[in-house]
């Protein structure tokens, strides 16, 4: 089952696009990253696909094959907005009270308990909450209503690095424990490279990247040699060159049968070298192919 | 790799002048340029229809007052005409919303939605300072809305003037309250009033919905309180004991004492006990009802005085300026606290 | 670090049964409960006040009426003027008017408007119940809680006013106003309750479409004063059309919407009689000294013109048709509130955020 399936999502703000020709399929049992520059159209794809927004072209399809935002879609999807927006002026155990009558399950007992391990007074009013404090209320909210996907909108954004671990803690162990689809995008590239198995990489609109990240990361290499030589290395695509002094490095799209030419040395790719290279040429791409399993690879390179 | 260079950073003023207050001048107007349009728009729209209207109004007084001769039937019908022409402006309950909608929508959210959004940690930490910002943005919008409806107040002058004017058989008392801060000095500094109440409810209450449902009840008993009891008494009223009260006076009160001894009888209107038990010759006109004053007449000669205070007609403009004095006080008050407050305030 | 963990999974609910609408109860009233109480405490001080601004209303009419029949020469004017200057700040309805109009606006324009200037619409209609399903309960329960509020204190209002609109009272000068008077139709009766649920409907569909709630609540204000205008100056006398009638006997409390004389069958004029016209024909009539009724004065000026051959036509509303009328303009405003609701939902349902 795909969780989120986009084809040809576009969605435009006046006269301007802020996503184009989305196609993506994001598989269930995942946590999956949502990465790219602001503007890059993060934010307006997580709301087309929890159905706060309606697509100028295209669809997106959610859980397998619910509408976005059909009861059936609202149902099963938990959303944690940017700025996680919960009513000021209602208290902790307002806002729980609130949630549950306002979906059909609801695990008041586990919620409490969270809240209780997170000593988050029930009786604080949200608007008197700390940010990192609210960012979980919010999380605890969405979970407690035993979603099949959780959103997230850049979640860990307002938060200090220890707040930042445990609720990234918190979503992981609701990925394994419970089998909740987690699709979170974020700025911050190191928290993504310890929780996600799958990367979406967006960039003015499009889609950039899509794929397993250890599928990814086996597809790529680095390659380190003289500068001169550089330009005429053609053995495989390249997806982003930089160059100091005499030496150059060439991230390409290779795996580890592919031959290193002579005075070459090849090193494996980090997420986080591999996120930037993609970020600082948009015109790349790798996107995974139609029909996929866990072991395919992903298709040229496009543009 | 390019190389990154930067531009050489700008002069720097090393001086530590203050930021000059005429910046503050397009702060405010970018930041309420909507309201103070919406105001602008709304006085223009109601001075427009005030002056169609008004035309109407001062040609029927006009054909009503050069009627000869002035005592006939027809010329009553005239001013009978004249006088329910547009009852809705005529009693001035819509007028006097104005003052409040303005000093509400102006002035309340001013400060109240800068601490509700938080966007009073932008404004407040930057160069100009806080009070300097405070009291500019008050100090600008305060002399814009007084100036525009001191504008609107020329147009309210010349609408009522005919209802007042002399010529006209039952005028009205110029210090009737539904008609007297709609005029002159009033109509502006109750403007002015109702935008620094706003203000100071704004900073005091912080949410914007609030401060504007306060500011409608502080203000609404503010002009009750006006009306009834202390605009009776910005001068000591004059007092006489003879029946032939000016019809345009504004009666502070009346009463009644024995005229032999001096004693108190009674207040206002002489009680039926009185009244049941002594008896008059019809007095009145021939085929009319017996009017109020042929009633007081009887009363007198059976041996009582009627007294009454009352503000006589040619004190509308000293109490226009006493009125339009205290409330611009009131209103430099207020700004002055709220000032005080968000000096003082801690975010 | 502690683990953070989920207890076991509840039962689920696996049929896609829709969240039940009365879930929605509990969810109105905490969200909307400051507003709420706010709108019954104002309403029960201004019941308080007029209740006893009303008693002595009520007494100055009944000693009224006790002098004036019969009628004692002394103490029948002397009650009759007490009478007619108790309250007059409120005899034309006057401040009275803003109240349905505040209660609406306050309590309507907020209701979309803060959710969607606050960003708390991505919480709200991302949760199961569905956001326009959510939107119909609030705005449905706080349109009844309110029509119903504003219900019970017009039985306050319509006694308070009660005395000006009794039979036989411009018989002995006591005001009399006629039972369409502008100033207090939409005060009695019905009409208060209907014209709240009207301001309350206008005000959360302008939240919805201005997004932000002080416009929302000052666009409320306006759009409320125009309709009520509207309504008060050329809709209401078109509801039925009205009775014409030749002569000058219309009854006193009839409410005259136009008048106009012809002569030999032909048009002549509307209104007041040009200036010209009355300098020619009446340019001076029998000195008749300024009564206290309006029908002596009106003698004067109609009598001459009937005597040189005009015949005054008007056309009027009777009395007997105020609740009528009153039905009529309730029904027209319960009418526009609900389409008003509909197509507040409907946007909701539709707009992208």
């Amino acid at each position: 089952m795909n969780v989120i399936e986009a084809s040809g999502l576009s969605k435009r703000y006046g006269s301007t696009w802020a996503l184009r020709e989305c196609t993506l399929a994001i598989p269930a049992g995942h946590v999956a990253a949502l990465v790219g520059p602001n503007g890059a159209g993060k934010t307006t794809l997580l709301n087309l696909a929890v159905g706060l927004v309606a697509p100028s072209a295209g669809g997106v399809t959610v859980l397998g094959g619910r509408v976005a935002g059909s009861p059936a879609a609202l149902d099963g999807i938990g959303f944690v907005a940017q700025d996680t927006p919960l009513y000021k002026n209602l208290s902790v155990a307002d806002m729980l009270h609130l949630t549950r009558n306002l979906n059909r399950r609801f695990d008041q007992a586990a919620a409490e308990a969270r809240l209780a391990e997170l000593d988050i007074p029930l009786k604080r009013k949200a608007g008197r909450l700390s940010g990192g404090q609210q960012a979980q209320v919010a999380l605890t909210l969405a979970l407690a209503r035993r979603p099949k996907l959780l959103v997230l909108d850049e979640p860990v954004a307002m938060l200090d690095p220890v707040a930042r671990h445990d609720f990234m803690a918190m979503v992981l162990t609701a990925a394994a424990a419970d089998g909740v689809s987690v699709v979170l995008s974020s700025h911050v590239l190191t928290e993504l490279e310890r929780v996600a198995d799958y990367l979406i990489l967006m960039s003015r609109g499009r889609v950039q990247v899509a794929g397993e990240v250890d599928d990814l990361l086996a597809c790529h290499r680095m390659l380190t040699g003289p500068a001169a030589e550089a330009d005429r290395y053609t053995e495989r695509p390249v997806v982003q060159a930089s160059r100091a002094a005499a030496q150059a490095h060439l991230l390409v799209r290779a795996t580890a049968d592919d031959p290193v030419p002579a005075g070459w040395e090849v090193h494996q790719v980090g997420l986080e070298e591999l996120v930037l290279a993609y970020l600082r040429q948009p015109g790349a791409g790798a996107l995974p192919g139609p029909a996929r399993s866990r072991s395919s690879q992903p298709s040229e390179v496009t543009g | 790799m390019t190389a990154l260079t930067t531009p050489a950073p700008p002069r720097e003023d090393a001086s530590l002048r203050p930021v000059p207050w005429q910046r503050m001048g397009w702060v405010t107007w970018r930041q309420h340029r909507v309201t103070l349009a919406g105001v602008a728009a709304l006085l223009g729209a109601l001075a427009v229809l005030l002056w169609i209207v008004g035309l109407h109004v001062h040609q029927a007084y006009s054909a009503a007052a050069a009627c000869r001769p002035t005592s006939s039937a027809i010329c009553d019908d005239m001013f009978g005409n004249f006088s329910v022409m547009d009852g809705f402006l005529a009693n001035g309950f819509l007028l006097q919303a104005l003052p409040a909608l303005i000093g509400v929508f102006v002035g309340a959210p001013l400060l109240a939605r800068e601490m509700e959004t938080g966007t009073f940690r932008y404004a407040w930490t930057q160069g100009i300072g806080r009070l300097r910002w405070a009291l500019a943005k008050l100090v600008l919008l305060a002399i814009s809305v007084t100036v525009a409806s001191g504008l609107f107040s020329l147009v309210t002058t010349w609408y009522y003037q005919p209802y007042f004017a002399a010529s006209n058989p039952v005028p009205q008392p110029p210090l009737a309250p539904t008609l007297f801060d709609l005029r002159g000095v009033a109509f502006p500094a109750w403007t002015l009033a109702a935008f620094a109440i706003g203000a100071l409810a704004g900073m005091l209450i912080r949410r914007v919905v609030p401060a504007i449902a306060a500011t409608l009840a502080v203000y609404t008993g503010l002009v009750f309180a006006a009306g009834g009891f202390l605009r009776a008494h910005y001068l000591t009223p004059v007092l006489t004991s003879s029946l032939n009260v000016p019809g345009t006076a504004w009666i502070a009160s009346q009463w009644w004492t024995v005229t032999r001894s001096g004693q108190f009888a009674w207040a206002g209107r002489p009680p039926m006990s009185v009244l049941g038990n002594i008896t008059c010759p019809n007095s009145g006109p021939p085929n009319g009802k017996p009017t109020m004053v042929s009633i007081e007449q009887c009363v007198v000669q059976h041996g009582y005085t009627q007294w009454t205070s009352y503000q006589p007609t040619t004190r509308f403009w000293p109490f226009q300026w006493i009125e339009g004095g205290w409330l611009l006080v009131l209103s430099v008050l207020l700004i002055a606290v709220t000032v005080w407050l968000v000096r003082r305030r801690a975010a | 670090m502690t683990a953070l963990s989920m207890s076991a999974r509840p039962e689920e609910d696996t049929s896609l049964r829709p969240v039940p609408w009365r879930r929605m109860g509990w969810v109105t009233w905490r969200q909307h409960r400051v507003t709420l109480a706010g709108v019954v405490v104002f309403l029960g001080a201004l019941m308080v006040f007029l209740w006893l601004a009303g008693r002595q209303l009520h007494s100055a009419y009944a000693a009224a009426i006790a002098a004036c029949h019969p009628a004692n020469p002394l103490t029948c004017p002397n009650m009759v003027n007490a009478f007619n200057g108790t309250n007059d700040y409120l005899a034309n309805g006057g401040i009275l008017q803003a109240v349905p109009v505040l209660i609406g606006a306050f309590a309507g324009a907020p209701v979309l408007a803060r959710e969607l200037e606050t960003g708390t619409f991505r919480y709200a209609w991302t949760q199961g119940f569905g956001r326009w399903r959510w939107a119909l309960a609030k705005l449905v329960l706080l349109a009844v809680v309110l029509a119903a509020v504003a219900g019970v204190f017009s039985l306050l209002l319509s006694w308070y006013y009660q005395p000006y609109f009794a039979e036989g009272n411009q018989a002995v000068s006591l005001t009399e106003l006629t039972p369409f008077f502008t100033g207090l139709f939409n005060l009695r009766g019905i009409g208060f309750a209907a014209w709240t649920l009207a301001a309350f409907a206008i005000g959360a569909l302008a939240g919805m479409l201005i997004r932000r709630v002080v416009p929302a609540i000052a666009a409320t204000l306006i759009v409320y004063a125009g309709l009520a205008f509207a309504v008060g100056g050329w809709l209401r006398q078109a509801y039925m059309t009205p009775v014409v009638t030749s002569g000058l006997n219309v009854p006193g409390s009839a409410w005259i919407v136009s008048q106009w004389w012809t002569k030999g069958g032909r048009f002549a004029f509307s209104g007041f009689p040009p200036g010209r016209l009355l300098e020619r024909l009446c340019p001076a009539g029998p000195p008749v000294p300024v009564g206290p009724g309006h029908g002596q004065k009106a003698a004067g000026l109609a009598e001459c013109l009937t005597q040189h051959g005009y015949t005054q036509w008007t056309s009027y509303q009777p009395a007997s048709r105020f609740w009528l009328f009153q039905w009529i303009e309730g029904s027209g405003l319960l009418v526009l509130s609900v389409l008003l609701i509909a197509v507040t939902v409907w946007l909701v349902r539709r707009r992208a955020a």
